[in-house]
């Protein structure tokens, strides 16, 4: 009985438990609620998981109400992947938080800080489940509006520089989707966006439709950080919180591109995206020039968190590669990379919240001599970092791999001598951190420093352990992913 | 010819919109970043309410006599979307609350100078 249930009820608990966390006000209270609220919808994403890959697509009609009037909550393989991902990161984050210095920063407001990341994860899950296209638009206000609160509550001043930053172009993203989403429905009359998606074609390809996807590509562009729009990510994942910097790297962005990939290849069909009008080529020229530019970028930042924040933009290049093959493979290829970005960031910024908790900098000459004094956290830092470079064994290899192999495929050999020139570049700001950890003297301030503590140290690990799991047993992914492109390529 | 003007409600949509970004992109001063936003987002509910309209058609409530009807989705769909408006402001304006306590000012080029500074 419950489990048919289960598609609304990963919205539904953190909504709920947001507003408890405020009502009960208590450090331990809203700790508590916002463990079992992210770990409850885990397991039920863990259970839909199941439930779409053994049996296809979910349906769910929200009230009762059939779908074109009801809002119907939709959830297929890309789907259930993604709110794999969310729940997952929001599960580990929580109890991060716990001890992280932010909440001895707001002292006895921490229910606050709780209740906010509640209602971001509800609007990112939201955002991944539903199937209705102005639902989406208010889900993805929930967590925008929730990020921007988490952002301001760094301890830097800049980090409300960041947020309202974030706040102006976020808001201008949105309004781009509204308009296009409000555009749609003028030339269709639904919002369904299986509707919306059977009716395109016989309305025909007119100027509406095409304004509407300009605004979505671009609104979408926007909220993703795709590479001239991503201005507002490096300041905001610096500034923010460390728990904030790794649950936002790890699903916003990836949720961003979900609505990309749902718009482009089902609503408005692979067909009209990439064959009416020229999308693929546009997207492939941004996403190469947003694997060096950030990298190179990178490269020259004395700040961790920054470096961490620009190669955010570069993956975020090698995603939309992927889609811009417009092929199983590539695709495949852009959602695993999706999934493994997740995990390596995630695993990152959570190290670097460990660090700034001991040593109250992620400067990187202030990281000098780091592994003497906190091995098992530097140790993290590397299996993150390898990870990200794309070593073999690691996750990051096996997606960079099928990206490979994607442009082989299609005969671009020197996308793929790219790709590789661009991991390598990316071995210099890895590199440079760990020098600085490794082989050189601490400050003199800093011998003395301790290893993080265990709260913090698990949560970072188990990331960089996911890391080297799905880096060698890769079915679980491969498998969504792969169907996840299939179901997207077939729907023209 | 008739066709432009019978359209206006579109051109005041187009109006607003490009007078709302330019506000955005050309003022440093926060609080008319936030105002030029709010004029931008206005124009998005003039489209729907526009396109909701059906011509000779009155509020949806039933009556007798009366057959056709505007459209009330659009409608109940910009409530909403006014409703996400009013709080991206509000947050917008804490903000700025904050970061005048933290800068002493609201101007971006003088917050810029002062970051650089540091």
């Amino acid at each position: 009985m419950l489990s048919s249930h289960l598609p609304v009820l990963v919205i539904i608990i953190p909504l709920i438990a947001a507003p408890l966390c405020i009502l009960f006000r208590g450090k331990d209270q809203a700790f508590a609620i916002t463990l079992l609220a992210t770990w409850g919808s885990f397991a039920c994403a863990c259970v839909i998981a199941a439930q779409v890959m053994s049996q296809g697509e979910i349906s769910y009609e929200l009230g009762g109400w059939p779908p074109p009037i009801g809002i119907e909550l939709r959830i297929d393989a890309l789907n259930a992947l993604i709110l794999l991902i969310v729940s997952g990161i929001g599960s580990v984050v929580a109890p991060y938080s716990r001890n992280s210095l932010l909440l001895e920063y707001v002292e006895d407001r921490s229910y606050m800080y709780y209740s906010s990341y509640l209602l971001c994860l509800c609007g990112l899950m939201g955002v991944s489940v539903t199937g209705d296209a102005f639902n989406l638009f208010v889900f993805l206000e929930i967590s925008s509006l929730s990020s921007y609160v988490l952002i301001a509550l760094g301890f830097d001043r800049r980090a409300l520089t960041a947020s309202y930053q974030y706040l102006i172009m976020g808001t201008i993203g949105a309004t781009f989707i509204v308009i296009s989403i409000g555009l749609l429905y003028q030339a269709t009359g639904t919002l369904n966006m299986a509707d919306i998606a059977e009716r395109l074609p016989q309305h025909g390809y007119d100027r509406t439709v095409i304004a509407a996807f300009a605004f979505l590509v671009i609104g979408v562009g926007l909220k993703m950080a795709l590479f001239p729009l991503h201005q507002w990510l490096p300041n905001a994942y610096t500034y923010a919180p460390s728990t904030v910097s790794a649950f936002l790297a790890a699903t916003a962005t990836k949720v961003s591109i979900y609505i990309l990939l749902r718009f482009l290849f089902t609503v408005f069909g692979v067909q009209f995206s990439f064959d009416v009008l020229p999308t693929a080529v546009p997207l492939m020229i941004l996403a190469i020039l947003a694997m060096f530019i950030p990298t190179i970028v990178a490269c020259f930042q004395k700040n961790v968190k920054k470096i961490l924040a620009y190669s955010s933009v570069a993956q975020i290049g090698y995603m939309v590669l992927g889609i811009s093959f417009v092929t199983v493979t590539g695709l495949t290829a852009g959602i695993l990379h999706l999934f493994n970005h997740a995990l390596m960031k995630g695993a990152l910024f959570l190290v670097l919240g460990a660090v700034f908790y001991r040593i109250g900098s992620c400067n990187i000459d202030r990281m000098a001599g780091l592994a003497r004094t906190m091995p098992w956290t530097m140790a993290a830092f590397v299996g993150g970092g390898l990870s990200l470079i794309g070593i073999p064994m690691t996750a990051g290899f096996i997606s960079k791999w099928y990206l490979i192999q994607a442009s082989i495929e299609k005969g671009w050999w020197y996308i793929a001598v790219l790709i590789v020139v661009s991991s390598l570049i990316a071995v210099i700001y890895i590199w440079r951190v760990i020098e600085s950890a490794y082989f050189r003297e601490p400050p003199e301030d800093l011998i003395n420093v301790k290893e993080a503590p265990l709260s913090l140290l698990i949560p970072a690990w188990v990331l960089v352990l996911g890391n080297v799991y799905f880096g060698v047993e890769t079915s679980l992914p491969l498998s969504m992913a792969e169907l996840a492109a299939k179901t997207l390529m077939g729907g023209s | 010819m008739v066709d432009i003007f019978g359209l206006y409600n579109y051109w005041i949509v187009i109006f607003l919109a490009m007078a709302g970004m330019y506000i955005v992109i050309a003022r440093g001063n926060l609080i008319k970043k936030l105002v030029g936003l709010n004029i931008f987002q206005a124009s998005v509910f003039v489209l729907y309410i526009s396109f909701g309209k059906v011509t000779g058609g009155t509020a949806p409530i039933l009556v007798k006599g009366v057959d056709t009807y505007s459209n009330p989705l659009p409608h109940v769909l910009i409530l909403t979307a006014i409703v996400v408006g009013v709080a991206t402001t509000a947050l917008g304006l804490a903000l700025v609350v904050r970061i005048r306590q933290e800068y002493g000012t609201i101007e971006e080029d003088d917050i810029h100078s002062q970051d650089e500074s540091m």
